[in-house]
């Protein structure tokens, strides 16, 4: 039984009678990774999956994303799920630009990665081209375990990421890239 | 009347002014926006309030129109099937299978009953599917959260049937032209007969959760009443045109698939409001697991698709060893079988009301026209009627029981 | 019992003569092309009639023929439906390429008006009398009428498509 479950593993550290001394950005990594809010904007066929992704079967909410948030302020993570036409896009940097750092962005489907089957004159074909991406699950729709796979992903990007990396210049540049 | 062709927001604005009281309240604006946890789906509604009363209301859709259209002009009969899926998607067969008898009409072509029986399996099994995400989104909306986990479970199951019979969970891109691409494997028929035995008893619950529960009854009785008359002028069809009193089912009225060789009825509401929306979904449902049932018991032999080797490729291995097949193959992929010059028009009892394919040919392989009658993006015209005078969290109740779905809605 | 066809055919001509030609039976719709100056009246005698009383409107599809002759490039066709007799029928109305105008029905079917107004976002047919005809569909800003024949299909400003992986050439593209 305990190799099948996994408890989230303790950072390296020196510990001693009462206490345990770690680096900030190993504990920070932790809390952000274990406890990642989603914003699920569902626009179509892969909202239906993300809706199967948190009923009971599959779960999101073992993986600390118990509490999804609609609200841009108290979320961590937008999951992009579905075809973004063009005149949705500015809604979605909208949704997105009122996040508070730290933000994460999942984008799920083919749609949302590239624009999918639909290669036409209304839809954006990637949302890739308004906001930047960290995580990416191809899949039309994709699969509930795909969907979970990339939230693990995420937890792995969040985890190793380090306390200064929203005030660095490198980030200020991606953002600026978008004209954010 | 250049007024209404304004914005919304500029035109209450006015109205705003106009009508500010003397002790300083006024109407309000308000922006029921196209990312919303309560709406299924993108669309928005600028509302004009008086408090907490509604006005006036005005939809904008279109945010997520992918140009269905546009796109089955410039594709073949079978790839069209793809796009089919990704409008209703919620019970994506049903669409699925409704093309495909479109295209059957068109080239006249005659499906075996093996293949029809098991079509009314899969569109009956879609339609349940379809009415338990509206039924069980219906109530958390209303705040119950616990029918929804209930249900999705059974939904989890159906998913596997699919996924036996064409690999899929959601967007299933089943069938072929004539019938099924495979034979359903006994696998499919387990898990099926499992559905049929355990299904019962969880809907049974979940109808006993909600159709006597004093609080669902206070927000759902009397809640976006529409009359028979107006239903009809609107265009609706479907489970919200049976709420209102009409018994209009296209499975009975022009029957397809050999759905008149099974006894069914048609449940009808009367006053169509929100709770005989629910209700019509909910007897809907014990319906189509009937049809089910009667459909297996009487499942005939025979061939699972329609001999017409022009239009259903052969099997893979005649392709390397035979030539007719190989030839057949090479002709159906380039593009070279007869198709005839003709306007089409099929429509089918879909979740949500005649699902309507009107397709023109004009001998190419890619279809001339396809106009895809959809029924959300038709009844959805009425929802500002039906949401005046009522309060902000009935119109979002109101919209939940129309099942208006986005991918349908913009095509 | 339904509808017999010639039983409309005759009733139409009768009342309104030239402006109806061209029935025939398309499997198992009957169709019917009409003149666009009285297809009003003829939709109204089409549903008030109370042998005739064709009171659903199924749908209502705009279609861009490009091949024909200026004065028959834009089609509308509308679709009626009879429930109690089980009976349906098609009218096209042809309408001129360059000005293509037709009047509007949404005073006797209520759920012509999204359906005229995605005419119009389609293929810039004018619907006379509409209150409300503006864009539905694609972005308002859009000015192009896209399901046109010559509007391509694919977003013209891809960057990352490379037309030699497709097979386009200039010749063949």
């Amino acid at each position: 039984m305990e190799e099948k479950t996994k408890m989230v593993a303790p950072p390296e550290g020196v510990s001693g009678e009462g206490f345990f001394a770690t680096k900030l950005s190993d504990v920070v990594g932790l809390a952000r990774a274990n406890s990642l809010w989603p914003l699920p904007f569902a626009t179509s066929c892969c909202g239906i999956e993300f809706m199967a992704t948190m009923a009971s079967h599959y779960d999101l909410a073992r993986f600390g994303s118990e509490r999804v948030s609609f609200s841009p302020r108290q979320a961590d993570m937008l999951m992009v799920m579905g075809t973004i036409s063009k005149k949705m896009a500015p809604i979605l940097r909208q949704v997105y630009e009122q996040m508070s750092e730290p933000r994460w962005v999942i984008s799920v489907g083919a749609c949302a990665c590239s624009g999918g089957v639909f290669d036409t004159y209304s839809v954006l074909q990637g949302i890739d081209k308004v906001i930047p991406v960290d995580v990416y699950v191809p899949g039309c729709p994709p699969r509930p375990e795909q969907i979970v796979q990339g939230v693990m992903q995420l937890q792995e990007l969040v985890k190793n990421e380090s306390v200064r990396r929203r005030n660095s210049p490198e980030y200020k540049e991606l953002l600026a890239s978008y004209n954010l | 009347m250049s007024d209404l062709l304004l914005p919304p927001e500029h035109r209450y604005a006015k109205v705003i002014e106009e009508k500010r009281n003397e002790d300083g309240s006024e109407l309000s604006i308000l922006n029921l926006g196209p990312t919303h946890p309560a709406t299924h789906g993108i669309f928005q509604n600028i509302l004009l309030m008086d408090g907490e009363r509604i006005l006036d209301a005005e939809p904008t859709v279109g945010y997520i129109h992918r140009a269905f259209e546009k796109i089955a002009e410039n594709r073949p009969f079978y790839q069209i099937n793809v796009l089919t899926d990704r409008m209703n998607y919620c019970s994506s067969p049903i669409n699925n299978m409704a093309w495909w008898m479109t295209v059957e009409k068109l080239l006249n072509i005659e499906v075996p009953k093996r293949a029809q029986y098991l079509r009314v399996i899969v569109m009956e099994l879609a339609r349940i599917a379809d009415h338990l995400i509206c039924n069980s989104i219906l109530g958390v909306d209303t705040g119950a959260y616990t029918g929804f986990l209930y249900v999705f479970q059974f939904r989890e199951k159906i998913y596997e049937i699919y996924e036996e019979i064409c690999g899929a969970r959601l967007t299933t891109n089943m069938g072929r032209i004539g019938g099924f691409e495979r034979e359903w494997s006994d696998e499919a028929f387990k898990k099926l007969n499992t559905f049929l035995e355990e299904f019962p008893i969880a809907w049974k619950e979940f109808e006993n959760l909600f159709e006597r529960n004093r609080i669902f009854i206070d927000r759902t009785v009397n809640v976006g009443p529409i009359s028979a008359e107006k239903a009809m002028q609107y265009g609706f069809t479907g489970p919200n045109l049976r709420a209102a009193g009409i018994d209009y089912d296209v499975r009975k009225a022009a029957p397809y698939s050999s759905y008149e060789d099974f006894e069914f009825d048609v449940p009808v509401g009367k006053s169509g409001d929100t709770y005989d929306r629910f209700c019509v979904r909910n007897a809907e449902v014990w319906e189509s697991i009937s049809i089910i049932k009667q459909a297996l018991a009487k499942l005939p032999d025979g061939p699972y698709h329609a001999d017409v080797p022009d239009y259903y490729l052969p099997p893979k291995e005649d392709v390397y060893h035979n030539m007719e097949s190989l030839i057949y193959h090479f002709k159906i992929v380039m593009g070279e079988v007869p198709v005839p010059v003709e306007e089409i028009y099929h429509a089918v009892e879909g979740g949500n009301g005649e699902l309507g394919f009107y397709l023109i040919s004009d001998g190419s392989r890619t279809p001339y026209r396809l106009k895809m009658r959809r029924p959300c993006y038709i009844y959805y015209q009425a929802y500002p009627e039906m949401i005046k005078g009522a309060m902000l969290s009935d119109a979002i109740v109101i919209l939940s029981s129309l099942n208006v779905i986005a991918g349908e809605l913009d095509a | 019992m339904a509808l017999e066809n010639i039983f409309i055919q005759e009733k139409l001509s009768q009342k309104f003569g030239n402006s109806v030609k061209n029935f025939a039976a398309m499997r198992d719709i009957f169709t019917l092309e009409a003149n666009k100056d009285n297809i009003h009246e003829i939709i109204q005698f089409l549903k008030e009639d109370e042998e005739l009383n064709f009171h659903f409107l199924t749908d209502l599809a705009g279609i861009h023929y490009p091949d024909n002759t200026v004065e028959e490039q834009f089609a509308v066709t509308y679709q009626l439906h009879n429930w109690i007799e089980n009976t349906r029928i098609r009218i096209k109305v042809f309408l001129n390429g360059e000005n293509p105008e037709v009047q509007t029905i949404t005073d006797l079917f209520l759920c012509s008006n999204w359906m005229e107004r995605e005419a119009w976002d389609f293929y810039g047919i004018k619907f006379t009398g509409h209150p409300q005809l503006k864009r539905i569909l694609n972005m308002d800003e859009m000015v192009s009428h896209p399901m046109r024949k010559e509007f391509p299909m694919e977003d013209g400003g891809r960057t990352d498509k490379d037309d030699r992986f497709f097979g386009r050439t200039p010749v063949n593209c």
